[in-house]
């Protein structure tokens, strides 16, 4: 598989104000992304996971080091936008990254910026629309949407520029568990249909645990990468870095603790209770 | 109480005037004022009013909403006539009063000046109560592109509109939370004079004015990312096109020019 993100010794330190010496995010920081992967980012605040999201479509620059988006330099000021019409972000608020007041419109929004014909633009919205299932609210204005569907369609405006990757931000962070689930749906339907590589930052371990590869951050630096398994199976790593291990995996932790012997790889909720059934009858 | 402020009333619907694209309806309102105000007698402003009319009976919004939107603005109204009323002098004599003058001429003047006033008012309400906002933004961004070749920066400043009009809802909500926050704190907002409840307004400034600032700048961020780069080399979805039935609006609106041209020449 190719590369679709590769971050290479990134070192970025946010400027200081007043003569005060900046913060340094990362050091020597080396990532890659397969492309049509389904990656997790995790991490406490304050590591840097934002700052990562933010190198990936040179909305911030490297100090130091390189990051290429499909092969191309993020910090080639001349190719600026086919980075980001490669690498899609959604944000963490809806309200604040909508543009227009109609729905229809704000999908569009991206498309025109790149100079597409009108019919193609109107096809692309119409595609991207039905495809987050917002099809019906084309007309609607977006402040009367719940938070969820907000956000569904921040996501149709991006997939109407026809990225290869989307990056998203805490998409799930400001919404009722029914909305994060309509988000969560419609990223997972996008990477397995679409084959979209998706990037998601999340504090949620229930929608990390639904993504192929799970890469914790601690301090600017790659704590721990791997499948969803192996990663949260390192409970104490975890606990260690103020995170929680899926509610699942915290309990036979906790058992295993009092004597049992349970694997910590167990997931979804009928997984664990498979396991427990057999260590109970065992 | 935030939530009555209705900001551009656009009534939506699918009347003749409705369907007519937003730069005829601008394009219109310009000729409708250039008339009005070039309207001097009975005649030429019956020509006009009947313009106007016709307008109204096609746009089938209900004559209420037109004096609803007229109730603020009564007062420059009635100062309108008083004025005209009190200060026009003439030769016709009727009321002579301490220091109080009215003549024929000064009646006839306030009329007129009081329709115009009216007339002018329900042409524009005509125009916003027909055209969404977003179609107006587009219309005169379309109107005014001549003027980009002397740099005037006209997709800025349509796209700002746009974007203002966006966001009142948004800002409007976040107002009335900071309100119910500061009341549940016991902040009151009803009682005391002027000076006070001005005063009274500060803590919700404050806040509010902080996150329009916040939203501002995560809002710039994510139209970079959606690759905004300014009007130049942007398209459109909705193109504006102009249609048969609005070529038939500009001969209507080109006969009433000629009409009331004519009339004035003649002195009617």
């Amino acid at each position: 598989m190719s590369t679709a993100i590769s971050v290479e010794h990134l070192s970025y330190t946010y400027p200081g104000v007043d003569n005060t010496p900046g913060i340094a995010v990362f050091e020597d920081m080396n990532l890659q992304i397969e492309a049509g992967s389904f990656v997790a980012v995790l991490g406490s605040n304050g590591c840097g996971k934002s700052t990562l999201a933010k190198h990936f479509n040179s909305i911030l620059l490297p100090c130091g080091g390189k990051v290429y988006v499909c092969g191309i330099n993020t910090a080639d000021a001349e190719r600026v936008i086919s980075v980001r019409r490669n690498v899609g972000m959604v944000f963490q608020n809806p309200d604040n990254q909508i543009v227009a007041n109609v729905v229809e419109e704000d999908v569009a929004f991206g498309p025109e910026n790149l100079g597409v014909a009108s019919p193609v633009i109107r096809q692309r919205v119409d595609r991207a629309l039905k495809q987050v299932g917002m099809f019906a609210y084309r007309d609607h204005a977006p402040h009367l949407l719940s938070g969820g569907q907000k956000q569904r369609i921040a996501i149709a405006g991006v997939i109407a520029m026809e990225p290869k990757c989307i990056v998203l931000d805490e998409p799930t962070a400001m919404l009722d568990p029914r909305g994060r689930k309509e988000v969560m749906d419609t990223i997972l339907t996008l990477n397995r249909e679409k084959h979209i590589t998706v990037v998601l930052i999340t504090h949620h371990m229930s929608e990390a645990a639904q993504a192929q590869r799970v890469v914790v951050l601690e301090k600017g630096a790659v704590a721990a990468d791997g499948t969803p398994q192996e990663v949260f199976s390192q409970v104490e790593l975890l606990h260690r870095l103020r995170l929680a291990a899926p509610e699942t995996v915290e309990l036979c932790y906790e058992l295993n603790k009092n004597g049992f012997a349970l694997p910590l790889t167990k997931l979804s909720a009928e997984d664990c209770a498979l396991a427990l059934y057999e260590a109970i009858k065992a | 109480m935030l939530k009555d402020i209705t900001l551009g009333q656009y009534f939506p619907g699918n009347s003749p005037v409705h369907r007519l694209d937003p730069r005829t309806k601008l394009l219109l309102l310009i000729a409708y004022i250039v008339a009005l105000f070039t309207a001097s007698n009975w005649l030429t402003y019956g020509v006009v009013f009947a313009f106007l009319a016709v307008g109204i009976t096609l746009s089938a919004i209900p004559l209420k909403s037109f004096v609803h939107g007229m109730k603020p603005l009564v007062f420059i109204l009635v100062f309108t006539g008083i004025l005209n009323l009190f200060f026009t002098t003439g030769e016709k004599l009727l009321v002579h009063f301490w220091i109080i003058h009215i003549y024929w001429e000064g009646i006839v003047r306030a009329l007129f000046m009081m329709s115009r006033i009216l007339m002018l008012l329900c042409g524009t309400f005509l125009l916003t109560y027909t055209t969404s906002p977003i179609s107006l933004t587009d219309g005169l961004e379309s109107l005014l592109s001549p003027l980009k070749k002397i740099h005037l920066p006209v997709h800025e400043l349509s796209m700002m509109m746009c974007i203002a009009l966006r966001f009142i809802p948004t800002l409007i909500e976040e107002t009335d939370k900071i309100m119910s926050a500061q009341k549940a704190r016991g902040a009151d907002f009803e009682s005391g004079n002027l000076v006070q409840r001005v005063k009274a307004l500060i803590p919700i400034l404050v806040p509010l004015f902080i996150s329009a600032f916040r939203r501002a700048d995560e809002l710039a961020t994510a139209m970079e990312c959606r690759c905004y780069q300014g009007g130049d080399g942007r398209t459109k979805m909705k193109l504006l096109r102009y249609k048969l039935r609005d070529y038939k609006a500009f001969l209507l609106g080109a006969l009433l020019l000629t009409v009331v041209f004519v009339l004035r020449g003649f002195g009617l």
